[in-house]
């Protein structure tokens, strides 16, 4: 254990050959010019994208295509308007019915389950996102649709009164059902989301509420809800921005009609349903269009993301206790080092 | 630490700074009494010990970085590693703020000091694992042996095979069995080649743990009590045959039977290796250290025997510090 | 005892909130059977519709792509099956190392840094990308500009595109979870970078990793869209990555709209084994996340 001797010596040892530095210096090259390329990819896929949507768009105008109502495969007329209508129709349905019901789930797992079942019941919904979105349109259109048929028939005949909801025969493809099945397939990211802002509830506040006298719901609603509020919204948002870019469920259930939805219990058309549906057999302009309801359907899901992945930012800072200058200097790398002691 | 012929004198072109052993008749006084502070706060006497007139003249003009061959021939003598006007900072922060601090070879040094006081900053300084922390950098010098590690042609990574490191809590790799942990210091810096059997029981031995683990060695790292984890991290280090342990806290995290086995360990490591350890706790220090620094908001106030610092200290802040008015 | 009955009741809880009490908690349990429904229902009708159509033949027989004639076979759905395999598993021999490198890059080299964050906004960009674009984007570049047409290593591509952001999110999530004092204390040994990653870091966060790639190639496999455009469909088995190949979302995908009855019912058959692959994949997974030793 005695140390080198001194002079020249030290310092030959301290000095490691370049050559022995190389596996470091090639990986940090590697690794940061695949992350680059990644930012390369997207950028060009984008650039392109908006290369083939140009046709359609020079000629309709950017905005006439997204929002005239005119989607007419034969005349060759194409306004998107039906298809963004039809995409958020069902994406909101999605949102209306599936979040309280994963908002409520995720409230069972963490607050009022037995802690035993706890395991077995996040598993379960979680499988509910294993299930491909073919076998969701399968599952919807052959045993869904028609067994709701009836009781879809009694409400538009008893609400006749109703706008959108009431009047009208009901289809077996429909706003509805997509909107249901939406809303089942997007239950389990909300609910996971929900369920992991839920468990970060600090325990005093929880204690603070059932310590005044409160009853569980009551502890709910003055410590956990308020507290979850933005990362829950974030959650909501990730489900709508999910329902959004579905394909092929809402493609089986939504049906093809390219009309501006009359009523809920009607056929619609979606943006994703319109590409998958038409994009095969489509020429020239038609498909130029198509291209560019892959741009429209592209930036809607982009802002529905950004917004979400905002609101859930938010959510954490908030509940972070303030940062002090110790912890500035303490970062959340893998290398933080104790500050000084 | 060095080699002790009177003879031996050659001159390191880069730093100009010539090493030179102390001759024999040379009392082995050390300039690391008279550290300067920044601020130009009174300079601490050796008080027990011969102060030779032309000693302290040349010891002060030593801190202006090297290069009088005078200096370097009255200090050279048994030290391990010099700091000299070590800043560190994290951001714009400096949090270490200049220290001149020498650590004799084959002794222990303890840095003791208040909570937030630098200690830790500055000892990572001294195996360069300060700089890892994104936006964090060191200034000043460290001398290895008289070779300044942070001069830009020395590769990090064989700095930190020369100087070890001890954490506060104990953390073998999990994935890892007792053995292969010991031996993971090897292996990492491609010596692992040769009787690794025999390095890793000679490091396990030197840990004062082979007794203990020879016939698990093949179970988990993880698995060995908290105690036996950080003499398990101990003979890690020891594997790599390094020349100065820097142990940062290692006994914070254990209980007092296992803290008083690392400090009989600590004890008769000390021969072997030079050893730097931090600690909040002074009676840890006064068991163990040779000699004393204590640190207060980034300078160093005061080092010196242990005795002293604890019993006779120079100044007013180290006094009320070891008699417990802060802390 | 009667004072102290008397005491309590100041205290004591209205009936009208024990009533919104247990009227809530009810509401909440109840919702929570409601979700798990239609996973009962989906997974009786799998079984109940698609086993039937499970026979030896089923699996070893291509479709026949008859669907007029009620006598003559339609076939089963192998070449579907080993499409699925052939597909998936080159697009994870593309996702899984790069969007494994780029987590590794993101940890460990660009952490907080803004390029770092930059690339982490493009690949959160690309998870919420809808599934069908990827084929678009693939079809854009690939056949578009080149002349030629469907081939399943294109369709392989536009997979890959799907699960890269994927792999790097959970493999992210993985790394960060590796303790920082592992880091240090292979670095204060005195090893260089590459090595604490490669013997250290990877090693340690290996089950979680491995379990974030499952899930990414059980996702994968059951996507339709990506290859509707890319991939081509036939009915033989094929195995040339350059030319059409079938595969199961496909296969179902174009049963679904049949009108014949028995081809239906592959469709059930051909669904049931999809979920099956699938489930096996995410068990496999979560058995793996049980065993990691982090978080």
């Amino acid at each position: 254990m005695e140390a080198a001797s001194l002079g020249g010596g030290k310092r030959s040892v301290l000095q490691r050959s370049p050559l022995a530095r190389l596996p470091d210096r090639a990986l940090r090259w590697i690794l940061t010019a695949l992350a680059a390329s990644i930012l390369l990819l997207i950028v060009y896929f984008f650039v392109k994208l908006v290369g083939e949507a140009r046709p359609a768009f020079e000629k309709f105008g950017v905005l006439g295509f997204t929002f005239d109502n005119n989607w007419n495969v034969s005349a060759n007329e194409f306004g998107a308007l039906p298809l963004l209508v039809g995409t958020l129709i069902t994406s909101g349905l999605a949102l209306i019915i599936g979040v309280p019901v994963a908002v409520a789930t995720a409230l069972y797992v963490t607050e009022l389950c037995p802690l035993r079942i706890r395991g077995p019941v996040t598993i379960l919904i979680e499988l509910l996102a294993a299930v491909p979105s073919v076998v969701y349109g399968l599952w919807g259109i052959f045993f869904l649709a028609p067994k709701l048929q009836p009781a879809e028939q009694w409400v538009a005949d008893t609400f006749h009164f109703i706008p959108f909801i009431g009047g009208g025969i009901v289809t077996i493809p429909n706003y509805f059902i997509t909107g249901l099945v939406l809303a089942i397939m997007i239950l389990p990211i909300v609910s996971a989301i929900s369920r992991e802002v839920m468990s970060t509830v600090p325990i005093d506040h929880k204690e603070a509420a059932l310590g005044l006298g409160a009853t569980r719901w009551e502890m709910i609603r003055i410590a956990v809800l308020p507290y979850c509020r933005s990362g829950i919204s974030g959650a909501a948002m990730l489900g709508l921005g999910r329902a959004i870019g579905e394909t092929i469920a809402v493609t089986i259930l939504v049906g093809d009609a390219p009309v501006l939805g009359k009523h809920l219990f009607g056929q619609g058309y979606s943006l994703a349903a319109a590409i998958a549906n038409e994009f095969g057999e489509a020429q020239e302009l038609h498909r130029s269009a198509l291209f560019a309801a892959g741009l429209v359907l592209f930036v809607l899901t982009l802002l529905v993301n950004i917004a979400a992945r905002l609101l859930v930012m938010r959510a954490e800072r908030s509940t972070k206790p303030k940062r002090t200058a110790v912890d500035l200097t303490e970062t959340s790398a893998p290398l933080g080092a104790g500050m000084g002691a | 630490m060095s080699a002790q012929d009177p003879t031996m004198s050659a001159e390191d072109p880069t730093t100009g700074t010539t090493q030179r052993t102390v001759s024999p008749e040379r009392p082995r006084m050390s300039a690391e009494e008279q550290p300067t502070t920044t601020d130009g706060e009174p300079r601490e006497e050796a008080p027990t010990q011969m102060l030779d007139p032309s000693r302290s003249q040349s010891t002060s003009t030593r801190t202006a970085g090297g290069g009088d061959a005078q200096t370097r021939a009255n200090v050279r003598d048994g030290l391990a590693v010099q700091l000299e006007k070590l800043r560190a900072y994290y951001g714009d922060v400096a949090q270490v703020k200049g220290i001149d601090l020498d650590f004799r070879a084959n002794e222990v040094t303890a840095i003791i000091g208040p909570s937030g006081c630098g200690k830790s900053t500055m000892v990572r300084c001294i195996n360069r694992m300060h700089e890892e922390v994104p936006g964090a950098r060191a200034e000043g010098k460290v001398l290895l042996d008289d070779f300044d590690i942070y001069d830009p042609s020395v590769d990090v990574v064989a700095v930190r095979r020369a100087i070890g490191m001890v954490f506060q809590k104990p953390n073998p790799f999990p994935t890892m069995s007792v053995f292969d942990n010991v031996a993971s210091g090897l292996r990492l810096t491609s010596r692992g080649r040769g009787d690794l059997q025999h390095k890793v029981e000679t490091a396990l031995r030197g840990a004062g743990l082979w007794e203990e683990v020879k016939d698990r060695l093949s179970e988990p790292g993880a698995g060995l009590s908290g105690g036996q984890q950080q003499r398990l991290c101990i003979a890690r280090s020891l594997a790599v045959e390094p020349e100065v342990i820097l142990m940062d806290e290692p006994c914070s995290a254990l209980d007092p039977i296992a803290t008083l086995k690392i400090e009989e360990l600590i004890d008769q490591l000390k021969s072997k290796v030079t050893i730097v350890i931090v600690t909040h706790n002074m009676q840890q220090a006064a068991r163990v250290a040779d000699r004393t620094a204590f640190m207060l908001s980034g300078e160093l106030v005061e080092v010196g025997p242990t005795q002293q610092i604890f019993t006779n200290p120079k100044d007013s802040r180290t006094e009320e510090y070891v008699t417990g008015k802060f802390g | 005892m009667s004072a102290s009955a008397h005491t309590l009741d100041r205290f004591g809880v209205s009936a009208r909130r024990r009533r919104k009490d247990k009227l809530a908690r009810g509401s909440v349990v109840a919702a929570t059977v409601v979700a798990l429904v239609p996973l009962v229902l989906i997974i009786y009708y799998l079984l109940s519709k698609g086993l039937s159509s499970w026979s030896v033949d089923f699996f070893t027989t291509d479709p026949t792509g008859n669907t007029f004639f009620a006598s003559s076979s339609i076939g089963g759905i192998k070449s579907a099956i080993l499409g699925t395999i052939e597909i998936v598993a080159v697009a994870s021999l593309l996702a899984v190392p790069v969007g494994l490198g780029v987590a590794i890059w993101l940890v460990e080299y660009g952490r907080s840094s803004r390029f770092a964050q930059i690339v982490r906004f493009f690949v959160d960009v690309l998870t919420g990308v809808p599934s069908i674009m990827f084929g678009l984007f693939i079809y854009i570049a690939l056949i578009v500009g080149t002349g030629s047409s469907y081939a399943a290593y294109k369709g392989a591509f536009a997979l890959a595109l799907l699960m890269l952001p994927v792999v790097t999110r959970s493999a992210e999530v993985v790394l960060l979870l590796v303790p920082g004092s592992l880091r240090e204390s292979a670095l204060a040994l005195g090893a260089p970078r590459w090595k604490v990653i490669f013997r250290i870091v990877l090693p340690t966060a290996l089950p979680g990793l491995v379990t974030g790639v499952l899930l990414a190639i059980a996702r994968a496999a059951g996507e339709t869209a990506p290859l509707l455009f890319t991939a081509g469909a036939t009915m033989k088995t094929e195995f040339s990555l350059n030319g059409f190949m079938n595969s199961l979302p496909i296969q179902i995908y174009t049963d679904v709209t049949s009108p014949t009855t028995s081809v239906v019912n592959r469709a059930w058959g051909a669904a049931l084994t999809l979920v099956a692959m699938i489930l096996v994949l995410n068990l496999l997974a979560r058995l793996l996340a049980r065993r990691s030793s982090l978080g």
